[in-house]
């Protein structure tokens, strides 16, 4: 399972007086069992691209490739692109609708056309990763649920679809750190049970250097960079000139670094940045 | 898909058309829609289609756009066609089956056609070249002496003026669901009436939920910001006949007379 994109290109409203190309001609690939972030500033495109990847638009220009089927020609069956690749809308708590919290995570396993069984063993999983019980909420109202817990339900219901391919288009925006730590450990643990690819759009540069083998970075609609974490971040101005950031880990080892300290600048994360403050502290070479 | 829906919309521009007063715009709508009505014979329509022809190309709004007007109510227009064509009495020119085709029918439908067609594009011409927002300022100012008699013209075109707002909102957030709910597996496409009908319900219920949501908000955002009704309200573009617009407003006069003659004068088509 590998998803490929070639030379893709999208306008909205074309031939419009409003017409927009929000895609300029945009390649890359993910291979399987990586999980792949996508960042760039706000109207970047970012939404654009990952509603592509499940067919919900269709390619002014390029081609898709998902698994070795071309989802852009014509005559492909969308029901199976769209069991293979789930996707995960920005605010996706707006788009429940059953009455309980059980019947929506159910809808899309039923629209799959799988037996009762399944789709109570798959609810009931679902429902698990994302750190909720069925027994507790699956017979309550999805509406009377707080924020964060209506967004996990909505996430259990494309997870509930098995999807080879899973895409959250800003899963923790708007949420509090707690929800937002539960969030992130939630795909973590989805990708370690699935074996699957996760692809995640955040504004979030510590879980983008946490979570992500690959970290795509989208500039005006343009793939400007692409790479692992440690090649990304350590283009700062780049990054800067493209309205983005560097993890908070990292700023804080180049400040040290400013301030005197000759301490190594490679940590992302904040456990690295730790191992490296230690082992710094306990060194011989230190100087401050 | 529903982003196709044009109603209403705005082409934005800076032509002199555009740059009319509101007030100028809507009342000439209704005396091209009044004239409409007055014409009875060709020579009127093709008249009337001159003026329009001329508004069109001062508007500078491309031919395209105004032609995806008319889109929507190709059917209507159809409909009012073969109605005409097979239901007015005269003399038979074509039988086909149990039906009959009159000259008089054939001349009322291709009448009714033309009066359909530019009706339809007068009244988008004036979306087209006025803001939502200036429209509504129009309005509240042409309805403002009926005040007097109890209609609550500011609360009219206040109301008016939302809904338009959020004819864009809504349809975006709709398409937003639809799509949500396609990666979910929906399928709106398939199946008899009855399954089509069910399978709106996924869009529905989020979008009612969605619209009250977005009620309350601008409610709060209204009242946080004192709105208390159009007692004592000031507004930002103060609106001001100026000399294009009496100009404006004599040529649409003198034309209505010019119509009326015409009538006068020029034998009935039907
Ligand atoms: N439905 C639409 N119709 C017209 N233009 C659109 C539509 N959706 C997005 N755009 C435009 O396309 C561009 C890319 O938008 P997109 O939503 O993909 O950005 P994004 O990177 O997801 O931004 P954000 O971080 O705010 O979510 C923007 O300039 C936006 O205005
Ligand atoms: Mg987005």
């Amino acid at each position: 399972m590998s998803i490929q994109v070639r030379n893709l290109s999208y306008v909205y409203n074309a031939g419009m007086p409003d017409e927009q190309k929000a895609l300029d001609n945009v390649s890359f690939e993910v291979y399987n069992g990586q999980i792949a972030s996508i960042i760039g500033h706000t109207g970047s495109g970012k939404s654009t691209l990952v509603q592509h990847l499940n067919g919900l638009l269709k390619p002014s220009e390029g081609t898709i490739i998902v698994g070795g089927t071309d989802i852009t020609e014509a005559g492909v069956a969308m029901r199976e692109i769209r069991q293979k690749v789930g996707l995960v809308f920005q605010y996706p708590e707006y788009q429940l609708f059953e009455e309980t919290v059980a019947a929506d995570v159910a809808f899309g396993p039923k629209n799959l056309g799988l037996d009762e069984m399944e789709i109570n063993d798959r609810v009931r999983e679902a429902l698990s990763l994302v750190g909720l019980d069925v027994d507790e909420v699956g017979e309550r109202s999805p509406f009377d649920l707080s924020g964060g817990q209506k967004r996990r339900v909505a996430i259990a219901g494309i997870i509930a679809m098995r999807p080879q391919v899973l895409i959250l288009d800003e899963p923790t925006a708007g949420l509090d750190p707690g929800a937002h730590r539960e969030i992130i450990d939630m795909i973590r643990k989805v990708h370690e049970k699935e074996e699957n690819i996760v692809i995640f759009v955040s504004h979030n540069m510590d879980d983008v250097a946490a979570l992500s083998d690959k970290v795509l970075v989208m500039d005006r609609g343009q793939l400007m960079m692409s790479g692992t974490p440690q090649e990304i971040f350590h283009q700062r101005e780049r990054l800067a000139n493209a309205g983005l950031d560097i993890p908070s880990a990292a700023k804080l080892m180049m400040q040290l670094r400013k301030s005197g300290c000759e301490v190594p600048v490679d940590a992302l994360t904040r456990e690295d940045a730790a191992k490296e403050l230690a082992a710094y502290l306990q060194g011989k070479s230190r100087k401050c | 898909m529903l982003r196709d829906i044009t109603l209403g919309q705005y082409y934005p521009g800076s032509s002199p058309i555009h740059r009319l007063d509101p007030r100028v715009k809507i009342i000439a709508t209704l005396l091209f829609i009044v004239e409409l009505f007055i014409v009875n014979n060709f020579i009127g329509f093709a008249i009337c289609a001159a003026a329009m022809a001329i508004c069109v190309i001062v508007s500078k709004v491309p031919l395209s756009f105004i032609m995806r007007g008319l889109k929507p109510i190709i059917i209507i227009l159809l409909f009012t066609f073969l109605l005409n064509i097979f239901m007015v009495d005269g003399k038979v020119i074509w039988t086909l089956g149990p039906l009959e085709v009159t000259k008089e029918g054939l001349i009322t439908a291709i009448f009714m056609a033309i009066r359909l067609i530019l009706l339809i594009i007068g009244s988008s011409l004036l979306t087209l070249t006025t803001t939502p927002i200036r429209l509504t300022d129009g309005i509240e100012r042409l309805l403002s002496p009926f005040e007097r008699f109890g209609l609550p013209a500011h609360d009219i075109a206040m109301m008016m003026s939302i809904a338009l707002r959020f004819i864009p909102t809504l349809l975006e957030e709709a398409d937003k669901i639809m799509k949500a709910q396609q990666a979910r597996g929906a399928d709106f496409e398939s199946g008899n009436i009855m399954r089509r009908a069910k399978s709106l319900i996924p869009i529905l219920i989020p979008l009612f939920v969605s619209a009250f949501r977005i009620a309350q908000d601008l409610a709060m955002a209204m009242e946080s910001r004192c709105y208390r009704g159009g007692k004592g309200r000031t507004r930002l573009h103060e609106m001001r006949f100026h000399r294009k617009d009496v100009i404006s407003m004599i040529v649409l006069f003198v034309f209505l007379a010019g119509i009326i003659v015409e009538r006068m004068l020029v034998e009935s088509d039907i």
